[in-house]
């Protein structure tokens, strides 16, 4: 199916590939991108991936939406597909790091243990950044833990909470108010002084890390 | 190059420091920041050929104390009001700061935004190349607060004086519009409120966007998965609030954006103050680029009016040196 294609005002166009996530849909998304990057059309700004979307952001002083949409699209056929970096990620879930574990636990009926071992043994994905600078939002939560989200925002959870709602799980770069539900944290930091760990499209693992281990890493 | 050291004195919430943008990391959830009016910016850099970052200001005004050395500044933007030492320069102005002067800007008569530029390069932090500071989560320049020392590699002083400039011609009408790009979350009757009924800059605004009240535009649905936003963009909440993000804003978001501010009307738009009137034209795509093109044209003619003789002729030294290179490979 043909890509739609939405004017953003006179800066960028949206380029849309359906409405459901599908990791087919989103390796598509990726390659097409990697391919705009790698042979840039006059005027490209940026590129921002997202779940079914990407965004090109243009000039307008050298060239125009439709112009550079048809540009970026001409590069579908050079576009192969890219295996994402697989990062592993140390969290520990000790009670005052993960404050909303237990409630997690009663809410899907399951034992605490086995929640997080559910979460230790999922793959998760990086679709894409939102929200603040270095919040990456990760795809895969199993059904069987996925709740929604609070309906009020809690009192600001400290950097470094690993926290799921729905099918997403993320690691917050800031602290901040937050509707999700915190189920351990990590020293691991996305945002850095030079950039970012993730890039979109890659894997992410976490790994079961003891107190001390995060205390001696903090 | 000598050093000149600026006190905080005084300085309300909304005061940054800010360069011209921090570009590329839309991907990694990093906005561009920079200036939210960019004309005002550009204005107060080009008077005083400014090569570092500058100040933004808003409502809250600031008072800085030169104490130490000497440096030229530049304020523009709305309608702000500049004095020193109590003695009046008006809103879009050079000016001279020597060692015990006290430089007080004030929110004046219009706008929410201006900036102060400095004659030299301030000292400031940088991330990922940028002084522009996000204000969210207080990377790059950062936030200016009583009690903060800046310090300036001032350029020389020379014989500047306080000298005004013209601002930009005044622009009237509607704020022209692109609809979408998320136009199918809305029913047909709620577009055409948008683009026939009356709004007002509400009290809420900052750096990530000016809140707008009016009838509300409620999506229909709010199914769409999270997809990337851009500044001008006007989205809008579950409630039917709309609101125009502005240089902070959320690189991605799940509430549908139901039109697009075009770039030559974002600093217009960005600049009416809460309470004051608005109304939107849909404009097609087309149309915004041949804007975009025509306002760029008027902004550097406008851009070399503010220029001092001095700072024009280093700048058209600099074009010409350029226009060498460019020559010279093309031969």
């Amino acid at each position: 199916m043909a890509p739609t294609v939405q004017p953003v005002g006179d800066t960028a166009v949206l380029l849309g590939f359906g409405d459901a996530i599908d990791p087919a849909v989103f390796d598509g998304i990726l390659a097409l991108e990697a391919a705009i990057i790698a042979d840039p059309p006059p005027g490209l700004v940026e590129t921002v991936p997202a779940y079914v979307t990407l965004l090109i952001v243009f000039d307008p002083l050298v060239t125009d939406g439709e112009t550079i949409a048809a540009a970026a699209l001409a590069r579908t056929g050079t576009a192969r597909p890219t295996t994402g970096a697989l990062h592993w990620i140390a969290m520990c879930s000790d009670a005052h790091l993960a404050p909303d574990l237990a409630d997690v636990a009663d809410r899907v009926a399951m034992p605490a243990a086995d929640v997080l071992a559910a979460h230790f043994a999922t793959e998760y994905r990086v679709y894409m950044y939102g929200f603040a600078p270095g919040y990456a939002y990760m795809d895969g939560v199993v059904p069987a833990l996925q709740l929604p989200r609070k309906p009020v925002p809690v009192r600001s959870r400290p950097t470094g909470s690993v926290m799921i709602a729905g099918g997403q799980c993320l690691i917050t770069t800031l602290p901040m108010p937050t509707g999700w539900w915190v189920i351990g944290a990590t020293t691991t930091q996305v945002l850095r002084p030079d950039g970012f760990l993730f890039q979109p499209g890659d894997r992410v693992r976490f790994t079961p890390q003891p107190r001390a281990d995060f205390d001696a890493r903090i | 190059m000598t050093s000149a050291v600026l006190l905080v004195e005084q300085a309300g919430p909304l005061t940054t420091i800010q360069d011209a943008g921090r570009f590329g990391h839309l991907r990694h959830g990093v906005s561009w920041s920079g200036p939210v009016e960019p004309l005002g910016f550009a204005a107060a850099r080009t008077a005083i050929a400014s090569r570092g970052a500058a100040i933004e200001l808003s409502h809250g005004g600031i008072a800085l104390r030169c104490v130490e050395g000497a440096v030229t500044f530049a304020l523009a933007g709305g309608d702000f009001t500049a004095t020193i030492d109590g003695a009046p320069l008006g809103g879009w102005t050079t000016g001279v700061l020597t060692a015990g002067a006290r430089l007080v800007v004030r929110d004046g008569a219009a706008g929410n935004w201006a900036t102060l530029a400095l004659g030299g390069v301030p000292n400031c932090p940088a991330w990922l190349g940028s002084s522009a500071t996000l204000a969210l989560a207080g990377l790059g320049g950062g936030r200016l607060v009583v009690g903060d020392r800046l310090t300036v590699d001032a350029d020389p002083i020379g014989d500047a004086v306080a000298r005004p400039f013209a601002p930009p011609p005044a622009e009237t009408g509607p704020i022209r519009v692109v609809l979408g790009p998320q136009l199918d979350a809305f029913a047909p009757e709620t577009v055409a409120a948008l683009t026939g009924a009356d709004f007002t800059a509400a009290p809420a605004f900052d750096r990530m966007g000016m809140v707008l009240t009016g009838p509300p535009l409620v999506p229909l649905a709010l199914t769409m998965l999270s997809s990337p936003t851009i500044r001008g963009a006007i989205q809008v909440n579950g409630a039917g609030t709309a609101t125009i993000l502005l240089a902070d804003h959320q690189t991605t978001g799940g509430y549908p954006r139901i039109a697009t501010v075009i770039s030559a009307d974002l600093p217009r738009a960005a600049q009416l103050r809460p309470g004051q009137p608005l109304r939107f034209v849909a404009i097609s795509a087309a149309e915004a680029v041949a804007i975009a093109r025509a306002a760029a044209l008027r902004r550097t003619e406008w851009l070399k009016r503010v220029a001092t003789a001095d700072t024009l002729l280093d700048r058209l030294l600099a074009a010409n040196l350029i226009d060498g290179v460019v020559d010279a490979r093309e031969e």
